[in-house]
């Protein structure tokens, strides 16, 4: 029960009261009336739904990229290492995510920035006679939303190839399959539920992010959850705000939806 | 069961009244307005508890819109965005003039304010502190700046920063020989010149670094020679001096744009008592001085100004040339509907490509 009232009071009732809100639109007299305006103006004006879909084809891009870093370190603790390293692996693995998102984006600016890191060694080492910008651009922004978002991946990666039983993998081999079969046939449809998972959870933070891309993109980086921030905070139009939160969290709804659809994946079986 | 009950019920009234007993004092204000030492010293002068929390003019805004006027005893708003926001939200109290010390303010500057804050018989606000926004150079690597042109300037190429917000766009408009003040009350016209201004924005994109949002960020930044030409506050400016002479701040061609920052007191604030003390404790010309003297800003306290350290007065000078100081554009009060125009404006710089 307590889970309901918490669920209500915190989710259910803020959400509705920024439903109306996003309902209604201030008119030219300055009254406000009840209208679909705020939506429109999504559609209508091309710098919102263009920076949405940037956003979309990005987080789907980050997502992408942390599944092909993430599963080799998956399968190598849980397959490879020896059981005696495994905890101790996991931990490793776990231990950046011990200080905040904030700390660890400001710790890869001390490193990339012009006065930075490794901007000191590359000219100590006589490798450039001048710094290098290497923040504020797309590259360095979508690393950055990699490294923060890896975590939600290699967590349930790990769980489902630790459900997967060896012999699979060795009746597969001396069957004379290639090591590329055994990895689509075999190894891939096993961990589909923890794949599954893992990319709702890191394209859902990433669509979401508004620090990583803030700080570590600069001038280029709009990012739709600033689109939301200006709406509320610069220009205190608070209704126009809300109706671009609630066409992220459809749109973004949507999106998962499709990519469910096409790799012909079931939420459920996903998250059991 | 019943046993948890009254000790809940027991736990919660202790807490209630200690939390009574020390009386606090809740005020949102900008970093730097309330240095350690006053704050101590008013602690132990009054016995109350002093809370701060940092904003800026648009969060502060939206925090009291959020809560009705509730959280805060004591805001510190600009000026110039006080009579629209209280109009449309009713977020302030109007002040009781009667209880602050008016002979410790600087009597033109109260009454501006008093006007520029007016909203039907009532004014709500005190200034407390004033200052420019202009250029802050590195003199030695960017020796030729003169105006807010140069932020576009593609000699400058990837050592410019500046804020993306409503002053940029305002400084912007002024270079281009134009008066956006002027245009304030006709939001056709002041669309059109926003317009252009955001055309000069986007083509002069590739020029800038970034667009800076932490005013320590951007002090380190031009610190280390990343950022040689930036637009930012006349203290700033002034601090980086102190440290390495070829930094300065400097007073545009087309006018530095002046602010004057006030007191405000929320519509349910709980210690207005409170509040009033706090206003007239920092109006004090000794506290006031130690303000100054701390951080660089210009004081509203009448008698603050003998008071001052002697750099303080050399930076204005070194700054300001008495051409300098006719040609400040002070902020008028900001009309409604100009927000929605530069929130838009500003959006559709940032994502161009």
């Amino acid at each position: 029960m307590p889970i309901f009232l918490w669920l209500f009071l915190l989710i259910v009732l803020p959400h509705i009261e920024l439903f109306l809100m996003s309902l209604k639109y201030e008119n030219d007299m300055g009254d406000m009336v009840w209208s679909l305006q705020n939506y429109g103006e999504f559609f209508a004006e091309e710098i919102y739904w263009l920076t949405f879909i940037r956003v979309a084809l990005y987080s789907i891009l980050v997502t992408f990229l942390t599944f092909v870093i993430t599963f080799p370190i998956a399968f190598y603790i849980t397959k490879i290492v020896s059981v005696k390293y495994k905890g101790f692996l996991i931990i490793l693995l776990l231990m950046p995510f011990w200080v905040s998102e904030l700390v660890r984006v400001y710790g890869w600016m001390i490193l990339l920035r012009e006065s930075g890191v490794i901007n000191y060694f590359l000219q100590a080492l006589g490798l450039i006679d001048k710094p290098i910008e290497m923040l504020y651009n797309d590259v360095s922004m979508i690393m950055g939303l990699v490294y923060t978002s890896m975590l939600f991946m290699v967590v349930p990666l790990i769980s489902s190839l630790d459900g997967m039983d060896d012999s699979y993998i060795e009746a597969a081999h001396d069957l004379g399959a290639s090591k590329i079969v055994i990895f689509f046939k075999i190894v891939i449809p096993y961990t589909a539920p923890g794949i599954v998972s893992g990319s709702i959870v890191v394209f859902m933070l990433t669509l979401g992010n508004y620090l990583t891309p803030n700080l570590m993109g600069g001038k280029n980086s709009l990012w739709f959850t600033e689109q939301i921030y200006n709406q509320f905070i610069a220009s205190f139009n608070w209704n126009q705000g809300a109706a671009f939160g609630f066409l992220l969290l459809i749109l973004s709804s949507f999106i998962i939806w499709l990519g469910l659809k096409l790799t012909k994946q079931n939420l459920t079986k996903a998250l059991s | 069961m019943k046993k948890l009950a009254i000790i809940s019920v027991a736990a919660v009234t202790l807490l209630s009244s200690t939390l009574f007993s020390a009386e606090t004092l809740k005020i949102l204000t900008w970093k730097g307005y309330a240095p350690k030492a006053l704050v101590e010293k008013f602690e132990k002068q009054t016995g109350i508890k002093v809370e701060l929390t940092y904003s800026n003019n648009e969060e502060m805004i939206s925090k009291l819109r959020a809560t009705r006027g509730a959280g805060f005893d004591l805001a510190q708003p600009s000026q110039d965005r006080i009579s629209s926001v209280q109009a449309k939200y009713k977020i302030y109290k109007a002040l009781d003039y009667s209880k602050i010390n008016s002979s410790q303010v600087i009597t033109s500057m109260l009454e501006a304010v008093k006007k520029n804050t007016k909203v039907g018989n009532e004014s709500f606000a005190v200034p407390f502190c004033y200052g420019t926004s202009g250029l802050i150079v590195n003199t030695k690597l960017a020796p030729n700046v003169k105006d807010y042109s140069d932020l576009l300037n593609p000699s400058y190429k990837g050592k410019i920063s500046y804020r993306l917000k409503r002053p940029t766009l305002i400084a912007i408009a002024f270079s281009k020989g134009d008066d956006p003040f002027a245009k304030y009350g006709d939001v056709k016209a002041y669309k059109k010149l926003m317009d252009g201004v955001a055309k000069d924005l986007k083509k002069a994109k590739p020029y800038v670094k970034n667009y800076w949002a932490n005013g320590d960020a951007l002090l380190g930044m031009i610190r280390s020679g990343e950022v040689t030409v930036a637009m930012g506050w006349d203290n700033g400016g002034w601090k980086l001096h102190k440290e390495n002479p070829d930094l300065d701040f400097i007073a545009p061609k087309s006018g530095a744009l002046g602010w004057i920052d006030t007191f405000a007191i929320p519509s349910k604030a709980k210690n207005v008592e409170g509040a009033y003390k706090w206003i007239n404790f920092i109006l004090k010309p000794e506290n006031a001085a130690y303000f100054t003297n701390d951080s660089g800003y210009g004081t509203a306290s009448n008698g603050a100004i003998a008071l001052l350290d002697a750099e303080k007065k050399a930076d204005f000078q070194r700054s300001f040339s008495k051409a300098d100081i006719d040609n400040i554009k002070w902020y008028p009060p900001v009309p409604a509907k100009l927000e929605k125009i530069e929130g838009k404006i500003l959006d559709k710089i940032k994502s161009a490509r």
